[in-house]
């Protein structure tokens, strides 16, 4: 072949034919470039921006670059890596992704990029944007929720007369995709699913199909084992006899985070020798006797109490660690926050399945906690150290986490101590 | 790939105005009879319809107000004319009367900063506008007057011209002289002269247009389009809307060139809706062409080409400035801009080699051509020859258009339009920088540009002052003064709002990066904020910048680092002690809703 380039990318020169997508020849070359929008085959759609490096000092989309003579590429520079961990973290904050609920959860390509990345926690602020889950049309559900507008479904789904079946609607924070329900009842089936895989999240479903892949049995149940967040330690002062003090508690959550702290079983000996617990469920002390080192916080902020609680705990503790997604970014209680509050009570209290026939009063007293008008996630109320990311978390990763920033000591966390599902 | 179909895509656009304009609004019936037309799905076609917006599902009201909500109709008495509309009017800003004769709605910028505060009535502008002038509009639109028979003819305020043999444009010029140069060059000699000139995008992007053509000029097709973008929707800049007034046959025979130079056959001048009220006097001047044989088949040249035009009418969306959403938008699609996987010379409007040039550098072509390339040469500055246009606005003596040659110092430009205590500049519209004292000894040209990507290194305003001094500062054409009582946070909340509103939602970096950080504004003129956060809007904004797909997405927060680099005595102030709780967490407001549900329920239930 005599159309061969020479390439750099990352300080290794590469030989390949020109005019090849970046992303495969960098591939065929051991260096990993992640991308999300785009798909083997298919044309480079440049919708998601994870891919971006640098080519010849000037920043683009990995996937639209064709190989070229001479060409200087930086893939893994610090920067480039943190830019696509936020875009990751960005897509996360943007959207509703609840993965402990999601049907794709381990079939998930932004679910792996999020575990590949030692994700636990994003830097920006939840937008909890309201957005629609439409079952309307025949075949499919569309989940908006989920949707990163990545425009592969877009450009690539279409009728046999080459009409649209999803379309962009609207424009900036309020771009949707939009199902046209005419069109979709022309798929076949296998179009339909051939769509529902196209899909990089979990946002097209198909209905009645959504389960074939059990969970544990899935693309990405099994894949990375190597993932190390970086701790920035403080290290904590205290007396050479003296045990380090541990507080928990349970605000909005399942209690589940709790339940599986109790899971290592007899290690707990190990940890009641160089831990004591001051207030917590497990202990039942009420109140703070004392300061802590530590405070675990399970779920987020739904009521007043949970408020004050919290705010306590950043007062009483030097450091504080949200466990467990809700802690994180209010998880499944945060899912009220797309339904009025007064659809909630009324639901909760009037007209739900579960409430006593005839039952027509709201509590309302000054004894009972105040409901807020969302839930928080803990950071959005007080400033929090450390996050475990989980659903619930597993046990060794919690005390993996708390032993170490005690002790002052690095660690690692595998792929598969990330539990979601 | 692409079907064989007769359809025009290219027509959508205009067949979606003919509806907006007749009814005021799209109804569901038109969508399936336009998307049987065109053959496509209908949600494709309502994705194209709520991306401008100019077109609407809902009835806009008989008489459709577009009240402009830059800061510059802020900061010129906007409020007190918002009131009077909705005095005279009855109804809130948004909302269509109950007869449906009016309907009051805000737009971004439309290219009058100079007349202050305007809007548009049935895309009719009304200029100068005060409380009496408002409720008189009211009434003699109420009594049956039409909005073109009193709107007014926004005039054109051409401050400042160099000498006469010194300026470009804004000297008389007499139509079709420049056009014997046809008779004279071949296409390569027209490309030579242009690079020869260091002509570069007037709109802001600063692209060698001599370099562009010859791109153009190398790709083989059977059909090349040549494009002016009169989408001019920065902020603050109205140069296009005033040479399409004054010279706009400048425009035309600056397309003549072009098309000439690199074999296109086809053109389009894609026209701001805004500026629709330009577009009958454009359409007459082609006739005129055509009639002389300068538009369609066989012009006379030293190789005659053939060559004709049309004027196609954007619907309101700022990206379609950026040259691959606007040939989308051409196309009848989303105005998204495109991946840079091909240049529009390579692949362009409808795949073919395309050329898309500003108003203002198509002008300069036939100029050029007229006063001779020695003497052109000899205007403004070695990197930058010529002059540049400048739509000066806000706290200034003297607002309008200025013409200068390139090579003014800021101060000296300043002094020309009579800024007095001038605190900070937004120099190239809401896409560009904030400049400060610190940038006054600078000058307007492309002189040192290699040096410019240092600014962001600095965190001294004093030694960015020493060290930025020498490097010449360039913009499309946007110069907006504010003087020492302007709250520089509140600026930036209108820039920041207005990304918000422009983003098209194609990469998440300015779909979402962009809104997060005008959460940050909010957080600032709230008092919640922290050093942290400023530190987040640092980090933040180069994260957009870097991984933003369109220019949108890269300029939107040049001039909030800019400003938060120049002035940090202003963001100290608004910031608020460290602490381990986050302030803008209330627990009255959180709690609100739910005192007032729980109210009402029981006081339901008694």
């Amino acid at each position: 072949m005599n159309n061969m380039v020479t390439l750099t990318i990352d300080g290794k020169s590469i030989q390949a034919e020109s005019g090849r997508n970046l992303v495969t020849v960098a591939k065929e070359h051991g260096i990993y470039i992640p991308t999300l929008c785009y798909f083997r085959n298919l044309h480079p759609l440049g919708t998601c921006r994870i891919c971006t490096v640098n080519v010849n000092g000037r920043d683009t989309t990995g996937c639209t670059v064709k190989v070229a003579e001479g060409m200087n590429i930086e893939v893994n520079t610090p920067e480039l890596l943190d830019n696509r961990k936020a875009i990751i973290e960005m897509l996360y904050a943007e959207g509703n992704h609840f993965c402990p609920s999601c049907e794709k959860s381990g079939n998930c390509d932004m679910q792996n990029l999020g575990y590949d990345m030692g994700i636990t926690v994003t830097r920006y602020p939840h937008v909890f944007s309201d957005k629609k889950v439409d079952f309307t049309p025949k075949r499919m559900i569309m989940e908006s929720n989920r949707c990163i507008l990545c425009k592969r479904c877009v450009e690539e789904v279409k009728t046999p007369d080459g009409k649209d079946v999803f379309s962009f609607v609207q424009r900036g924070v309020k771009t949707r995709v939009h199902i046209d329900y005419e069109q979709e009842e022309k798929l076949s089936e296998s179009e339909a699913i051939r769509a529902m895989n196209l899909c990089p999240v979990g946002a097209i479903l198909v209905k009645g199909m959504i389960q074939e892949q059990p969970f544990g049995e899935r693309k990405y149940d099994l894949l990375g084992k190597d993932i190390k967040p970086v701790v920035h330690n403080q290290a904590i002062q205290k007396g050479p006899d003296e045990k380090f003090i541990v507080a928990t508690t349970s605000l909005a959550g399942c209690f589940g985070c709790h339940m599986s702290l109790l899971d290592i079983d007899t290690e707990l000996l190990d940890i009641v020798e160089i831990a004591e617990f001051n207030k917590s469920p497990l202990t039942d002390i009420k109140n703070f006797t004392k300061r802590c080192h530590i405070g675990l916080i399970e779920g987020g902020c739904s009521n007043s109490e949970n408020v004050h609680v919290l705010q306590e705990f950043r007062k009483k503790c030097d450091i504080l660690v949200a466990f467990g997604e809700c802690a994180i970014m209010g998880g499944i209680p945060a899912m009220r926050n797309f339904v009025p509050l007064e659809e909630c009570l009324e639901e909760a209290y009037l007209n739900g399945v579960t409430t006593e026939i005839g039952a027509d009063v709201v509590p309302g007293h000054e004894d009972i906690p105040k409901m807020l008008n969302n839930v928080y996630p803990c950071n959005e109320v007080v400033k929090i150290d450390y996050y475990i990311p989980g659903c619930p978390p597993s046990a060794q990763h919690i005390w993996k986490v708390v032993k170490s920033i005690l002790l002052g000591e690095e660690f690692s966390i595998a792929h598969d101590e990330f539990k979601y599902d | 790939m692409e079907a064989v179909t007769a359809i025009d895509r290219s027509k959508l656009l205009d067949v979606i105005w003919g509806i907006q304009r007749k009814k005021r609004y799209i109804s569901h019936d038109d969508i399936s009879k336009i998307a049987q037309e065109f053959n496509m799905s209908r949600m494709e076609l309502e994705g194209v319809i709520t991306f401008y917006h100019f077109f609407s599902r809902e009835h806009r009201g008989k008489f459709t107000i577009y009240l402009n909500d830059s800061i510059i109709a802020e900061h010129s008495g906007r409020p007190e004319v918002l009131n009077a509309f909705e005095e005279a009017l009855g109804i809130k800003l948004g909302r269509v009367t109950e007869d449906k004769n009016f309907g009051l709605f805000k737009t971004p910028c439309i290219g009058l900063s100079d007349q202050e505060p305007s809007c548009l009535i049935n895309f009719r502008p009304f200029t100068n506008l005060n409380r009496e002038k408002v409720f008189d509009i009211v009434s003699s639109l109420k009594s049956g007057k039409k909005p073109w028979e009193i709107c007014d003819t926004p005039k054109s305020k051409i401050k400042y011209t160099p000498a006469p043999d010194r300026t470009v444009f804004f000297k008389p010029y007499e139509q079709f002289t420049s056009l014997s140069s046809l008779n004279a060059h071949s296409p390569e000699e027209i490309i030579t002269l242009v690079k020869q000139s260091k002509l570069t995008g007037r709109g802001g992007a600063f692209f060698p247009t001599g370099l562009k053509w010859e791109f153009c000029r190398n790709n083989e097709a059977d059909i090349k389009y040549i494009i002016c973008n009169a989408d001019e929707g920065e902020p603050g800049t109205y140069k296009d809307r005033v040479l399409l007034e004054e010279h706009p046959e400048l425009v035309i025979e600056g397309m003549i060139f072009a098309a000439y130079a690199v074999g296109a056959s086809k053109g389009a001048i894609y026209l701001r809706a805004e500026y629709t009220y330009l577009k009958d006097r454009l359409e007459e001047l082609l006739t005129e062409y055509r009639a002389k044989g300068f538009l369609g088949k066989n012009i006379r040249a030293k190789t005659p080409f053939n060559f004709d035009m049309y004027i196609q009418l954007g619907a309101g969306a700022y990206v379609c400035g950026e040259e691959t959403a606007l040939i989308h938008s051409m196309e009848g699609k989303r105005g998204e801009p495109g991946t840079r996987e091909y240049f529009p010379v390579e692949r362009g409007f409808n795949g073919k080699p395309t050329i898309v040039n500003n108003v203002e550098t198509l002008a300069t072509v036939p100029r050029i051509l007229e006063m001779g390339i020695d003497k052109y040469l000899t205007l403004g500055t070695p990197a930058t020859p010529g002059t540049k246009l400048f739509s000066v606005s806000g706290d200034c003596e003297k607002p309008g258009m200025y013409e200068i040659e390139w090579g003014m110092k800021l101060r000296d430009f300043l002094e020309l339009v009579g800024a007095k205590d001038p605190q900070f500049i937004l120099f190239n519209g809401f896409a560009g920088e904030c400049l400060s004292e610190a940038d006054f000894e600078r000058e307007i040209s492309a002189e040192n540009l290699l040096a410019e990507h240092v600014q962001f290194e600095f965190t001294d305003p004093n030694e960015y002052a020493r060290k930025m001094s020498g490097i010449g500062l360039r913009s499309g054409g946007a110069f907006m003064v504010f003087n020492k009582e302007r709250d520089l946070i509140k600026v930036l909340k209108n820039v920041a709002d207005f990304f918000v509103a422009e983003s098209c939602g194609i990469c998440v970096p300015c779909r979402t990066g962009n809104f997060l950080l005008n959460k940050k504004i909010d957080k600032l003129l709230l008092g919640h904020a922290e050093t942290k956060d400023l530190e987040d809007v640092k980090q933040w904004s180069n994260i957009i910048k870097v991984t933003s797909r369109c220019g949108l997405g890269k300029m939107s927060s040049t001039a909030l680092n800019h400003a938060i680099l120049k002035f940090p005595d202003v963001f100290e102030r608004h910031l608020s002690e460290n602490t381990d709780f986050n302030k803008a967490f209330n627990l009255k407001e959180a709690t609100a809703d739910y005192d007032r549900i729980i109210n009402e329920m029981t006081s339901d239930y008694e």
